[in-house]
């Protein structure tokens, strides 16, 4: 937003800096992480948001010993079974059967897969461009910063979801493509806080002295620029974590996310939507799974938020 | 402040032809020759060629986009390759159905969202405020498309209180309004208490009080409408995700909107309807993001767009 207010936010992150600064590096950065999962650990919900993710983690690591049945094996007799329902053969349904009379369970468990490497993959490679872009943007300012930010004005004038969609429907829709489709359309998000929080970063005594020395751009964005807008930075990576999960889903769910036969959340709700009717189970418990999960994780990003916002840990 | 909003204006135009230029390279490099889709299995090389040339898909990529550019001026976006009709057309017969339904749900959000972030932050830490924040958690972590089916589920399948999907009287915007608003009313709900709290503590509230104001006065007056600055912005911005979110919720609730349009374009490989749909779209977007720069002007007074040579 480009217009201009009277704040005191500066004042606040500059008394911040100023105490923090005197430290070296690595000291700074060894009580920081390690105050950071103190009071991590503190937060009691974001402990439990933490538990839950990594549930979903370890689901997704270990589907093939934890699921009870192979996800794509069909057995037409059995289709459109509800939960709890017992095979002529003996197996148990837990969730029930779909309309290929595959377990509903199993495919929830696979289907964790899918939605957790595209969430962090997209995340990762969208961060890292962002990181770099909102640094190199921040820093370095004048042309750079206005083609940077145009480019991101372009992107944030259009509705995320419908940019994906063109481009999935275009790439065609597989994995890899989702995943750099999200990555390269999610990116702005962090160019932004990047961009803001190294600006204000930039003019600080410390930055303003390294230069006076002579040190490089490239290091002084490394040592001084860097360890300060991590924190924010990770804040926003963790809500998106969970919003791409969800825009996953949505994809799939639109058919233009992994394609069958391969068991993803969206699918399935696709196939609960049509089988609403007959057989309610298909579409409620992959809908459940995706809102344990990223409700999960937008606690952790919760607990995140406080553990490193200066506004919290200073009153300690 | 008339400098300002006109070189807000260009930047806004300039976004919208990003958007075209985007949107409209990456089609062409479509696998999938639009002609081809068109015409039967085994028709004639003679005949692809010629609905090739009608269509223009014979030119370069640059010449075909100048032509688009050049139509998109004159108001011209095209005639559908499916259904033989103007694309803009097309699109505007959608739109009222994407229309009701991002402003259905946003007025859904505003009404319920401001007086409960506000009565939560007068009474922090209540049972009611607690109450609020599960809320809020839960709003922002269920996907809406599948609330929309749990609503659809519930409303109409078991207890046939609304009709299950398709378009018609206001009866079948209720349960896609109610799915598509969840999102946005934790957004502002959220917003609305934190921004209160904050301003509770401001020493002017804190005057307010002493000098014996009402407790309503204080709270509407001197705190909501200070709040209200933060909301708007962020209101401005979502409005890009309803309309996104549109996308799916008229796919779960089948209604004819922009949304399903752009789905089945993409899928037929109908390029005008795409094209016409994303223009209309964005167009649309950074309207309503031009307007919240101007609502700021009446609702902060501290905002002002003039430079400081110009004070």
């Amino acid at each position: 937003m480009s217009h201009r207010r009277k704040d005191n936010r500066g004042s606040r992150d500059m008394k911040r800096d100023a105490t923090s600064y005197r430290l070296p590096l690595r000291t700074r950065l060894k009580e920081t992480f390690g105050g950071i999962l103190r009071r991590l650990l503190i937060h009691r919900v974001a402990t439990l948001g933490a538990i839950v993710a990594l549930i979903a983690c370890l689901c997704a690591i270990f589907a093939p010993f934890l699921s009870p049945y192979n996800p794509l094996e069909q057995h037409l007799a059995f289709r459109l079974k509800p939960p709890g329902w017992t095979g002529s053969d003996g197996r148990m349904h837990l969730l029930g059967t779909d309309q290929f009379g595959r377990d509903v369970l199993s495919r929830i468990i696979f289907g964790s897969r899918v939605s957790l490497i595209v969430g962090t993959a997209s995340v990762i490679l969208g961060g890292i461009l962002g990181l770099i872009l909102g640094m190199t943007s921040g820093y370095f300012g004048k042309w750079i910063d206005d083609i940077i930010m145009r480019i991101v004005d372009i992107q944030l004038s259009f509705p995320f979801i419908i940019l994906a969609l063109c481009i999935i429907a275009i790439l065609g829709p597989s994995l890899l493509n989702l995943i750099i489709v999200l990555a390269v359309t999610g990116w702005v998000i962090y160019a932004r806080v990047v961009r803001s929080s190294v600006l204000s970063v930039k003019e600080m005594d410390f930055v303003q002295a390294a230069k006076a020395i002579g040190t490089s751009d490239f290091k002084i964005i490394l040592k001084h620029i860097l360890p300060n807008v991590v924190a924010p930075f990770f804040v926003i990576a963790s809500f998106q974590v969970a919003r791409i999960i969800i825009i996953e889903a949505g994809l799939g769910f639109l058919g233009l996310g992994v394609p069958p036969p391969v068991p993803t959340w969206g699918n399935m709700l696709s196939d609960g939507r049509e089988y609403l009717r007959e057989a309610w189970w298909i579409g409620t418990f992959p809908g459940l799974a995706i809102v344990l999960v990223v409700l999960g994780i937008n606690l952790l990003g919760d607990g995140l938020r406080d553990a490193l916002d200066p506004k919290t840990y200073l009153k300690e | 402040m008339q400098a300002y909003l006109i070189r807000r204006a260009i930047h806004s135009l300039f976004a919208i032809f990003g958007v075209l230029l985007i949107v409209f390279i990456l089609l062409r490099l479509t696998p999938g020759d639009p002609a081809l889709l068109l015409l039967p299995d085994l028709a004639p090389p003679d005949a692809v060629a010629e609905l090739r040339k009608e269509l223009g898909l014979d030119r370069s990529i640059f010449a075909q986009f100048s032509i688009f550019v050049q139509h998109v001026f004159s108001g011209n976006l095209g005639e559908s390759i499916f259904y033989r009709q103007d694309a803009l057309k097309l699109v505007f017969r959608a739109l009222p159905t994407t229309v009701i339904l991002t402003f259905g749900s946003f007025l859904i959000a505003l009404c319920i969202s401001i007086p409960v972030g506000v009565i939560s932050a007068t009474k922090r830490y209540s049972f009611y405020d607690n109450c609020t924040l599960i809320g809020v958690l839960l709003g922002q972590s269920v996907p809406t498309f599948w609330l929309g089916i749990m609503l659809i589920l519930f409303f109409a399948v078991i207890w046939h209180i609304f009709p299950t999907s398709g378009p018609g009287g206001w009866n079948h915007y209720v349960l896609p309004c109610l799915s598509l608003s969840t999102y946005m009313m934790a957004l502002i709900t959220r917003l609305t208490r934190s921004g209160m709290l904050e301003i509770l503590n401001e020493d002017y509230v804190r005057t307010a009080r002493a000098k014996g104001l009402a407790e309503r006065l204080v709270i509407s007056k001197h705190a909501l409408s200070n709040t209200m600055v933060q909301i708007v912005t962020v209101l401005g911005l979502q409005v890009g995700t309803l309309l996104g979110g549109a996308v799916i919720t008229e796919k779960v609730f089948a209604l004819p909107g922009v949304g399903s349009l752009i789905i089945q374009a993409i899928e037929l490989r109908d390029y005008p309807v795409v094209q016409a749909s994303v223009l209309v779209t964005a167009f649309l977007f950074v309207l309503i993001n031009f307007l919240v720069d101007i609502l700021y002007l009446y609702i902060d007074p501290r905002i002002s767009y003039v430079s400081p040579e110009e004070r």
